[in-house]
């Protein structure tokens, strides 16, 4: 088989030490490191995306994929240039401020970084300002904004605010999710996008990423 | 007061209570604050609670510490407070029931993943429930109830850390699922036949499921429950799913519509009836009606 596709499969798997080993094996030899980014690592996230989407597997499996994908990226790292990986943009994300439920925001994250994107988790209990203030610092193209309280939505609201006020909403695009919320409220607090599970927010993102 | 079990095995349908959190909110909590901080600085509240449910004929009460594990409460730095926060809990449903219904001490999900997919221990987990249920049993709660799970391991550590410390106390645990174009799962991947399977085997006596569905889905849901296990079911089902309306989250199921569907669940043989997030003191009022015309 295929060094990548191997490497793509031990990854859907969860098998961390395989991914290690198949990495090392293929820098080792004259496969270029986005080679096996792109067609080993991204390309078994996408496929452990996809059959999350269509509920062939559960939080666990993406779970023990996502950790084989991190394994994976640790050996590429030091092989790019300037310690830089090629990146689709850069998003940051968090749970809002008052909220400390971080499951959803985590797989957001693992999406994210899966399909190339590099991401700023500012984590959980997040003041809105920080979300804006990193977005900047770091030149993010996307802030995602996660809650699962009914009473911490309104935070989102203040952040897109935020974004507006100071004429950086065309830079910046933003995204809410979590379970209360929905592209309704989205369109309500003028976010650009309401992603209903971490695969479509994905899609989102990098619609978003595109037009800008 | 007979014991829940006897109760149950008697063919006895009994009514539980309906949503905590929103009536906290009613009374003053805040944006960002755990509801269990009222067990520390607003106790009256949670007897006042409490007291709203009993008038309105519900045979079980809840505590107020689904989210008083030493795991949860170290998000707000009052991990030191785990004793003192399910006990003061404890006391005031107990004081507000008076003997008159059953004081059931809420234990939801720790929030924490075990390995290998988080950081948690096996042991760690089952200390964790071991300590919060142990506070809640020394306070004389009747009957522990370990809900909204969605992992089947951390369900089955939550069981075992009652069962250390009281063999006797009955123990309710329930599951919250969703419904995907194959069936119901938890967001864990577990099915409705692994969860009656296996929370009967951790040793539960009562097994069934809580929140995430409207009324219509609990029925397929008990319906399930009911081909799997033997035991008695329990059903807590949320107003609904939550819709956004002019900038508050609203919960459609009326107590009217609740109660008319909860027919079906007492007729396949439902033993525990109560609320989840979104139910009133009306709905529960409803329900209470229903089932006692049901019984009839």
């Amino acid at each position: 088989m295929d060094l990548l596709q191997e490497m793509s499969e031990a990854l859907q798997s969860g098998n961390c030490e395989k991914v290690i080993a198949l990495a090392r094996q293929a820098v080792g030899t004259k496969v270029l490191p986005r080679d096996v980014l792109d067609n080993g690592l991204i390309a078994g996230m996408n496929v452990i995306g996809d059959k999350y989407k269509h509920h062939e597997i559960f939080l666990p499996e993406v779970l023990l994929a996502a950790k084989a994908m991190y394994a994976g990226m640790d050996v590429l790292r030091p092989l790019f240039l300037k310690d830089e990986m090629p990146t689709l943009g850069k998003v940051v994300i968090g749970t809002v401020q008052g909220d400390i439920h971080d499951i959803g925001k985590n797989l957001v994250a693992i999406m994210l970084r899966g399909a190339g994107f590099e991401v700023v988790d500012l984590g959980k209990d997040v003041p809105a300002e920080k979300f804006v203030e990193v977005a900047v610092q770091e030149k993010a193209r996307v802030i995602g904004m996660s809650a699962l309280l009914t009473t911490t939505m309104p935070a989102m609201k203040d952040i897109v605010e935020r974004l507006k006020k100071r004429g950086l909403d065309s830079k910046i695009k933003t995204i809410i999710g979590g379970a209360p919320v929905s592209a309704d409220y989205a369109r309500h607090i003028g976010a650009d996008a309401y992603g209903y599970d971490s695969v479509n927010a994905v899609e989102w993102i990098k619609k978003l990423t595109k037009k800008s | 007061m007979t014991k829940l079990l006897e109760r149950l095995a008697a063919g006895d349908i009994l009514v539980a209570d309906g949503a905590m959190g929103t009536m906290l909110m009613e009374r003053g909590l805040q944006i960002g604050q755990p509801p269990e901080s009222f067990n520390l600085k607003n106790i009256g509240v949670l007897g006042e609670i409490a007291r709203e449910y009993l008038g309105v004929g519900a045979d079980i009460v809840q505590t107020n510490t689904f989210g008083a594990s030493r795991l949860k409460l170290s998000q707000y730095s009052l991990e030191e407070k785990v004793e003192e926060i399910n006990k003061n809990a404890v006391l005031a449903v107990k004081k507000a029931a008076a003997g008159r219904a059953y004081v059931s001490g809420s234990c939801g999900p720790t929030g924490e993943f075990l390995k290998p997919y988080g950081d948690i221990e096996p042991k760690q987990m089952v200390d964790v429930y071991e300590e919060q249920i142990g506070a809640l049993i020394d306070a004389g709660v009747d009957v522990i109830c370990i809900e909204t799970m969605t992992d089947l391991q951390e369900a089955t550590y939550a069981i075992k850390g009652a069962r250390k410390v009281s063999s006797s106390i009955p123990v309710l645990a329930t599951m919250t699922f969703d419904s995907t174009p194959k069936g119901f799962y938890t967001v864990m991947g577990v099915s409705i036949e692994e969860a009656a399977k296996g929370l009967e085997t951790a040793g539960a006596d009562v097994v069934g499921s809580n929140c995430g569905n409207g009324i219509a889905n609990m029925i397929l849901i008990a319906q399930e429950f009911k081909k799997y296990t033997n035991l008695p079911v329990i059903i807590q089902s949320n107003a609904g799913m939550p819709v956004l309306k002019a900038d508050k989250v609203v919960y459609l199921e009326t107590p009217d519509f609740m109660a008319e569907k909860a027919g079906k669940l007492i007729s396949l043989g439902v033993s525990i009836i109560g609320g989840c997030c979104g139910t009133t003191p009306a709905h529960i009022r409803a329900l209470r009606k229903a089932v006692d015309t049901g019984r009839s």
